[in-house]
């Protein structure tokens, strides 16, 4: 299938006070139709960045963006701004990790919905209501009749979070970015927002970028991982092949650091040392080698972003082979 | 059980009025955080205590420091009963049970240097001053795995991480016996999580420390627990040892809990039946009647809707409040 989104040597820096600071680097990768791809990374590495870019949220005086973002044959980087604005949200919408300050807080949630269809559809203001009505109704919230004359505030968190679904679905885009959707919520109301994203994917065939550090949740809902680190994608594969054949010692890192409620409890976490390197000075090589317990000589030099285990769809960036790395994983 | 027993906790509560009203203030409701609650933690020991936000767990931990005042209940530390004392006779105590916050940003000074921030406890306390005081706040931030020339920093040079091995310092430089560590890595990326959990761990053998371990992640608090306690709506609804409660948790509430926890393994994940809770937590300011929990829960019957279900000891060391546990 011919992908819907495909993202090719993006890069994305900001000047700043302190310098140039190089947050995407090179990043490529692609989604297809009804596809889900979670982009996992700690803070600071460039996932939410890369989200953003996709539909020109970080276009600033002084951000510089180079590289392609092709979303069914448009190029969005050259788009103008009026242009990127009728393809946010028909095409491409976006969710985002904090729903109270992502919903204005002076006006109902009806109108607010409302608002985004007349942007971009010529109907009534009655019609549009109504159509905020279904879309309530559609994510899961009791009573919307009642419920779109409500401001925000009179909403739960997880309530408020399907009303920002409810809004990013209202134009019927292709593909929802879902920046860290559920990390503010708490795990039976995060558990209720995944099967409302896996319902959405399934049987819209809608597809989804996951912005998320949860590998858990990646691992219900995606069928592709890109695991990104200091600006770099450092892994990128099929879900399976990243759980059960991890290329990356950092991807092994971010497995080992989890306390799991599946298997028997360690003695001691594995942890990652040090913390990830500032983006202003990035290190020359393997980005990882300063925290990472397998670095050699080769690390001095960058590694390539490739298939090296012999599956196509399976990329990483680490000097390994795959023998070694099957031996000390 | 490890040791004797240090912090006993009998039927806490801690109710906030909601005060309304022009020129009088009328108490008109009552919001009930934390609702007759009741533990022992024992010396060498670390208590997990889980639960959603707005179930009370954070008040709880504030109402055993006597931060904010109990409404009634009693809190005994070592012996010693806390609730009712003086803000002067709290303060020998303070130096044996000390506090780790969730963040770190908002939980360090950011005009301090960090040798005042890690300092200041020892100085209040006239433990130690002029060189003595600095060398042992530079063998304290050796020991939470900072190096001592970041005696003269500021909090914002440090990442989050480090800035929670701060936090940590600060906390031990009093040598206490107990620390109440609220969310103390919920703020972190999960490889520096664990960075924390394994100091907090390596601390806890080192000095003979007890934890109360406050977290909404029930991955980290099985790992680092001894004993667990689930909070509902300002009640513990089930409490026991780290394997009864994961291993089989007897309360609906514990049960969905867990079942919502996603598992980093997409086959398990599959194969895992799930149970989604409907709806969300009702408000503590009036909390459904009889067992709390009857609004959200599968098996609920007219005798959950009348009647208030004891904490009970269903199985050896492992309490549930349910009329109807999963045995």
């Amino acid at each position: 299938m011919s992908p819907l989104l495909t993202v090719t040597d993006l890069r994305v820096s900001f000047a700043t006070d302190d310098g140039v600071v190089h947050a995407v680097d090179g990043v490529s990768f692609e989604v297809a139709p009804g596809e889900v791809v979670a982009i996992v990374g700690e803070s600071g590495s460039g996932k939410s960045v890369t989200a953003q870019t996709l539909i020109g949220l970080t276009r600033a005086p002084n951000a510089r963006i180079s590289g392609s973002v092709n979303f069914d044959g448009a190029e969005l980087t050259e788009l103008s701004d009026a242009d990127l604005r009728s393809i946010r949200g028909e095409h491409i919408a976006m969710v985002f990790q904090d729903p109270m300050t992502s919903l204005n807080p002076v006006y109902r949630v009806g109108d607010q919905i409302a608002e985004a269809i007349r942007a971009h559809r010529t109907v009534s203001k009655s019609e549009a209501l109504s159509r905020a009505v279904e879309l309530l109704r559609s994510v899961g919230i009791p009573n919307p009749e009642r419920r779109v004359r409500d401001y925000p505030h009179e909403f739960s968190g997880g309530m408020r979070q399907r009303v920002m679904i409810a809004m990013a679905l209202a134009l019927e885009p292709e593909v929802l970015i879902a920046d860290e959707p559920t990390t503010a919520l708490d795990v039976t109301i995060q558990a209720q927002i995944l099967r409302l994203l896996e319902g959405l994917n399934r049987d819209r065939n809608l597809s989804v970028v996951l912005i998320t550090h949860d590998l858990g949740i990646v691992a219900e809902l995606a069928d592709r991982v890109v695991v990104m680190y200091a600006g770099h994608i450092v892994e990128d594969a099929p879900l399976d092949e990243l759980f059960y054949n991890p290329q990356h010692p950092y991807t092994w890192g971010l497995l080992g650091s989890i306390a799991r409620l599946d298997e028997p409890r360690p003695d001691r976490l594995t942890q990652i040392g040090g913390s990830p390197p500032s983006l202003l000075n990035p290190p020359t090589g393997c980005r990882f080698a300063p925290r990472c317990k397998y670095a050699f000589d080769k690390c001095t030099q960058p590694p390539t972003l490739e298939p090296r285990t012999g599956n196509p769809a399976h990329f990483d960036r680490c000097w390994l082979t795959p023998a070694e790395k099957t031996e000390l994983r | 059980m490890k040791g004797d027993p240090l912090l006993e906790v009998t039927d806490l509560v801690k109710h906030f009025p909601v005060k309304s009203g022009v020129l009088v203030d009328r108490e008109v409701a009552r919001v009930r955080a934390v609702d007759g609650v009741s533990f022992t933690l024992h010396e060498g020991e670390t208590l997990g205590l889980v639960g959603e936000s707005g179930c009370g767990k954070s008040t709880l931990c504030r109402a055993i420091l006597q931060l904010v005042t109990p409404t009634s209940g009693s809190v005994r530390f070592g012996g010693q009963e806390l609730v009712g004392r003086s803000r002067r006779d709290m303060r020998p105590l303070r130096r044996e049970m000390q506090m780790v916050f969730q963040d770190p940003f908002a939980s360090l000074n950011p005009r301090k240097r960090v040798g005042q921030i890690v300092g200041d406890p020892l100085e209040l306390h006239g433990l130690a001053s002029g060189a003595e005081l600095r060398r042992r706040v530079q063998d304290l931030l050796d020991r939470v795995g900072l190096q001592a020339e970041h005696y003269n920093r500021y909090p914002h040079e440090f990442s989050g991480g480090q800035r929670q091995r701060i936090g940590i310092a600060r906390a031990l430089a009093l040598r206490p016996k107990l620390i109440i560590a609220d969310e103390p890595v919920s703020a972190l990326d999960v490889s520096v999580q664990a960075q924390i959990v394994n100091l907090l761990e390596e601390l806890q053998d080192e000095f003979g420390l007890s934890y109360l371990f406050v977290a909404h992640d029930l991955g980290v608090v099985r790992h680092v627990s001894d004993r667990v306690a689930v909070m509902y709506l300002g009640k513990i609804v089930e409490h026991s040892h780290a394997g009864g409660l994961y291993g089989h948790p007897l309360h609906p509430y514990s049960n969905a809990l867990l079942s919502a926890v996603p598992i980093p393994d997409p086959r398990k994940n599959m194969a895992r039946e799930r149970i989604t809770l409907e709806g969300d937590v009702p408000s503590p300011i009036d909390p459904p009647p009889a067992c709390r929990f009857h609004t959200r829960c599968a098996f609920a019957t007219d005798v959950c809707r009348t009647e208030e279900p004891p904490l009970a000891e269903l199985e050896p060391g492992h309490f549930a409040a349910c009329h109807h546990p999963r045995l």
